[in-house]
């Protein structure tokens, strides 16, 4: 017996390094290899831009598209890929895992190009709390969306003589008028994030920013177990008495549809929706209304889409090196954000080529960074890691959905929050 | 295994006969109601779609999907369509059948006709191995492609589907064989035949039912494939299921269901075209090897 | 193949030719040794040639098992870590009610999918072989599903779910506006949406394996049974089904796999909504490990999960490889 294994081992042990032999190809010299999950439609001819702009450089650019819930499925393939020890040059990536790979100490060091390129000055303190560890820049932002928008049918708001609320009140009289007109008040998708992201804006307008930052970026239990949290969901159960049968899983973009073709009065979503109304030929302020979600005026809540920078070898850095520069640009973070439909991550870009949301959406990210109302959203992974964040998904997907009532949801925030901590 | 004669001895009246062919003709709807859904939607316009009924019939036939599907579409940053990754995909599919199913082959072989102490305990061992879940491997997997410097290449890819594809493999084979007389094998040892020369001149004439399950079995299995795909490909290597998920899932902007569908048609026509043309042979495979206790 | 004749038990047949002429004596050694070589190889050659396979299983499938193992009881959250934490992990996992909602509708899908499918493929395989004209036509419709991945049918079936445009729509586009059909968006019903793909999707598969079970039947028993006067149903009840035992015990273990680890399906059809309704423990093991940065507690559920397969597989193995002596 102890023959035979000691003959399938040398036997192995030839097959390994034969196959290894037989494939040791080394990358490419001045390239860059980009894990995105922006594979289709509009976005993805957008970050085309960057690519030609690399390419005029004389950087190849090697694509390497994942698409899949929100990158849930690329961040997968990214710990496959850094496990093989073959980690890309770039990955798009949000908030705190960011910070969980720097902790992990896979991603490469961009002081000497930001320190030249001044991104310190530019970029929002709240963005720079995720593109930096330790003093050390190791992402370029891409973009900021703001989470906290509701997106109106003009039409129906004319029709109804309904004014642009301003606080829960106004929202909650308005949504009765459009209920009772025959239209489904609030276009919503039943999915976890999209759940999730009303829940961002009811709290911060039950709260406000010193609670929201409490509850979701401190995660103190007091503040999750509060009155104000079960007010919160009090109010997630009134909104989802104006939704229609109809809601669960619906994707957002149908959810956006709906607003545009007049059969619902509003969705609450981020940015990001504006491109569908743009794509169905709707003026800003003309077809369709943009505001912030009544009670969080003066507050944004953002995610951005940033580009981590992984360590790569000597002859990779100086590629690497120019695409993060690249994606700083004022040029394109203009041209991408335009089609994006999000707001540049630096404050100093011109609004010249935005349209009239974009413009109110730049001038109110500034005016919020100034005064310090700028915080990520619990939502989409800005204010507490991905462990934290899905917990949270839970508690509020199932109540929304009537598992159980607010004061039950409460508890189960809480013990939710520290399970994942 | 071929012994029963192909009238059943059942006596059955016109009435029963009637409700036997209505029943089955229901279940013949039922399956083929998803790929209708899919067909007639791939040829509508866009416009026709949000509207419509999603059982009509086209009023515009529109062949436009389809040409997108294949090589115009968005896929990541450039529109190249499916096609590459179609090519991507048989790259792949291709050796990792045949050298699953050759290792299946031989591993039957020698776990029927050339037994040993502990043959089962390795053959119940290989079984279990088509029992767990993949999810668990992609971790581990992943650090060992990095060691053999396999990782993001098309050997990588072979290499993790031929692994997780030799419990079912030998599964087949070994079933196969196990009907197979062994006093031929003695006699052909008597006669001087070795190893290879009774396995290539005696056994695998023999084997085509179960080759062809095997084929039709592993094809499918890694051409559908999407988590190892999607976990160990690289910019150039990644496979058609890969490049769907990309072409359907955007995160945002316009979808463009008729495209999808297509794709999504493009993407099963290889499979379905296996089905189709050797369906008669499988089934005589099954009942040949793979369904015996 | 020199290792395998050094170890050789006869080492003499090396000096078995006698004084001769020494290249003669050279030949024949060389010739002898051959032919040992031969022997020696062909004793260990069907071993040889399976360890490949063997040593490749053992690594990649119990290598990472253990792995796995040890992850569940370690500290790993991101990335893999050896932290030892000791049960902490499982302590955890029984403690979310997630994980027993995935638990109660494994139960449920598993059952019902099991069962359903059997009945389905038993009951078409058995009209099938009533020697039915166009038998070549439907059995390929019956099989196709199971040549499609859900990535590509998933969609499809999606939308003929959906209410606002499936089934229910078109019933009502076609006049009967009472229907309702809205399972996909009830969280009491969404369950049952997954096991009616999953059963679309591999009844034609456990058909074909009836099929040929059925046709492995010798037919003179029936037709003697039938002079004996047996009805067509105690045909059936009597002789035939427990003649199908092979084919149930074949169909039941690929069905019982299927379903611990069936994934995307659910991801396709509801991603696990609504809710969690239809979380299943393969998606819950995917979402801990891969998406909440919890790998630790994945790994722990992936350590019950392969519990429970190998609660069902290993008795099918043990009666598989024990009755039958070749």
């Amino acid at each position: 017996m102890k023959r035979t294994l000691s003959k399938l081992a040398c036997g192995a042990a030839a097959c390994a390094i034969m196959a290894g032999a037989a494939n040791a190809v080394s990358a490419a010299d001045s390239s860059v290899e980009v894990l995105h999950w922006w594979t289709s439609g509009g976005e993805a001819s957008a970050l085309n831009v960057l690519k030609e702009d690399l390419e005029s450089n004389g950087v190849a650019w090697k694509d390497m598209p994942v698409a899949g819930g929100g990158g849930e499925q690329a961040m997968t393939v990214l710990r496959a890929r850094v496990t093989a020890g073959n980690a890309p040059t770039a990955v798009q990536m949000l908030g705190f895992d960011i910070q969980d790979w720097a902790a992990e100490g896979a991603l490469a060091d961009l002081n000497s190009v930001a320190a030249k390129e001044g991104w310190d000055e530019v970029v929002p303190a709240a963005l720079q709390r995720f593109a930096k560890h330790e003093g050390k820049w190791i992402s370029a932002p891409v973009n900021v969306h703001s989470t906290n928008w509701v997106w109106a049918n003009k039409k129906i708001f004319d029709e109804l003589g309904i004014a642009q609320p301003s606080s829960w009140d106004d929202l909650v009289a308005a949504l009765d008028k459009i209920k009772a007109a025959g239209y489904t008040a609030v276009a919503h998708g039943g999915q976890p994030w999209q759940d999730a992201t009303i829940f961002d804006a009811v709290v911060m307008s039950v709260g406000g920013p010193d609670f929201y930052k409490k509850a979701f970026v401190d995660l103190d239990p007091a503040a999750l177990g509060s009155d104000q949290m079960k007010e919160a969901f009090d109010r997630m159960a009134t909104l989802r008495s104006y939704v229609d049968d109809n809601f669960s899983g619906r994707d957002w973009n149908l959810a956006s549809a709906m607003v545009i073709e007049g059969k619902a009065g509003v969705q609450f979503m981020g940015d990001w929706a504006k491109g569908e109304f743009l794509k169905a030929n709707q003026k800003p302020e003309e077809d369709f209304l943009c505001f912030r979600f009544p009670g969080t005026q003066g507050t944004v809540t953002f995610n951005s889409d940033q580009f981590a920078m992984f360590s790569v070898d000597e002859e990779g850095q100086a590629a690497q090196v120019k695409l993060a520069s690249s994606i700083m640009a004022p040029s394109f973070q203009s041209a991408f954000n335009v089609v994006k439909g999000s707001v540049p991550a630096r404050t100093d870009v011109s609004d010249a080529d935005f349209d009239a949301c974009g413009k109110k959406g730049m001038k109110e990210l500034a005016e919020a960074n100034a005064s310090g109302k700028l915080f990520g959203s619990m939502a989409h992974g800005h204010a507490a890691p991905a462990s934290v964040k899905n917990g949270i998904y839970d508690v509020v997907t199932a109540h929304f959905n009537g598992e159980f009532d607010s004061a039950t949801a409460v508890e189960e925030l809480v013990s939710a929050v520290e399970v994942a901590q | 295994m071929s012994a029963a004669s192909k009238d059943t001895a059942l006596r059955t009246g016109v009435i029963a006969r009637a409700l036997i062919y209505s029943i089955l003709l229901v279940f013949a709807v039922f399956y083929l109601l998803p790929l209708f859904v899919m067909l007639v939607n791939s040829l509508k316009t866009l416009d026709e779609i949000r509207q419509g009924n999603m059982l009509a019939f086209p009023e515009v036939f529109t062949f436009e999907p389809w040409i997108q599907a294949w090589g115009e579409a968005q896929i990541g940053v450039e529109p190249t369509g499916l096609k590459p990754y179609f090519i991507n995909s048989l790259v792949m599919v291709v050796p990792a059948v045949i050298i699953s199913t050759l290792l299946g082959a031989i591993n039957g072989y020698v776990l029927t006709k050339w037994q040993f102490r502990g043959h089962r305990v390795v053959f119940g061992l290989m079984l279990f191995s088509c029992f767990i879940p993949f999810q668990i491997v992609l971790i581990p997997m992943a650090r060992i492609l990095g060691i053999l410097d396999l990782a993001g290449t098309t050997s990588g890819l072979v290499l993790v589907h031929v692994v997780y594809g030799l419990g079912f493999t030998t599964l087949f084979f070994r079933n196969y064989y196990d009907a197979f007389p062994t006093e031929l094998i003695r006699a052909a040892t008597i006669d001087g035949a070795g190893f290879f020369r009774i396995f290539r001149r005696i056994l695998l004439p023999s084997s085509g039912p179960i080759i062809v399950v095997t084929v039709i079995w592993q094809f499918t299995n890694v051409w559908n494939d999407f988590l190892f795909g999607a976990s160990f490909a690289d910019f150039d290597s990644q496979p058609m299921t890969v490049a769907l998920n990309n072409l359907v899932s955007s995160s945002t902007g316009v979808k463009e269901y008729n495209v999808h569908f297509a794709g999504a048609i493009l993407a099963a026509l290889p499979t379905l075209i296996v089905y189709v043309v050797s369906g008669r042979y499988f089934v005589r495979g099954l009942m040949a090897g793979a369904v015996k206790g | 193949m020199l290792i395998a004749t050094l170890f050789s038990s006869d080492p003499l047949s090396f000096v078995s030719g006698k004084a001769k002429p020494l290249c003669q004596w050279r030949l024949k050694l060389l010739f002898e040794n051959a032919v040992t070589m031969i022997e020696r190889l062909q004793t260990y050659l069907p071993r040889l040639v399976l360890s490949p396979s063997f040593v490749l299983i053992l690594l990649f499938v119990y290598g990472f098992i253990a792995f796995t193992g040890y992850l569940s009881v370690s500290d790993s959250r991101m990335l893999p870590s050896l932290g030892f934490v000791g049960l902490e992990n499982y302590e955890k996992l029984f403690s979310l009610r997630h994980w027993s909602i995935a638990l109660k509708n494994l139960a449920i899908f598993g059952i019902l999918y099991i069962v359903i499918c059997t009945v389905i493929g038993l009951g078409l395989a058995i009209l099938l072989d009533m020697k039915i004209r166009g038998e070549g036509v439907l059995r390929p419709i019956y099989l196709y599903p199971m040549a499609l991945s859900f990535i590509v049918t998933g969609t499809a079936w999606k939308w003929f779910l959906d209410p606002g445009i499936g089934l229910e729509n078109v019933m009502h586009l076609w006049g009967w506006e009472s229907f309702s059909f809205n399972w996909i968006k009830s969280r009491e019903m969404a369950i049952y949406t997954v096991v009616l793909a999953a059963v679309w999707q591999s009844s034609g598969f456990v058909m074909a394996m009836f099929l040929a079970g059925l046709r492995g039947i010798d037919n003179e028993i029936l037709k003697a049974a039938q002079i004996d006067g047996a009805s067509n149903w105690q045909l059936y009840r009597r002789i035939v089904i427990p003649m199908l035992r092979p084919a149930f015990l074949s169909a039941f273990v690929v069905l019982a796999h299927l379903a611990i680890k069936a994934y995307d399906l659910v991801i396709a059809l509801t991603n696990g909504g609504p809710g969690r309704a239809t979380e299943l423990p393969a998606t819950f093991m995917y979402s801990y490990s891969f998406t909440r940065n919890q790998m630790g507690i994945g790994a722990s559920s992936a350590v019950i999960m392969l519990m429970m397969i190998a609660s069902i597989i290993i008795p099918y193995l043990y009666s598989e490889l024990r009755e039958k002596k070749t």
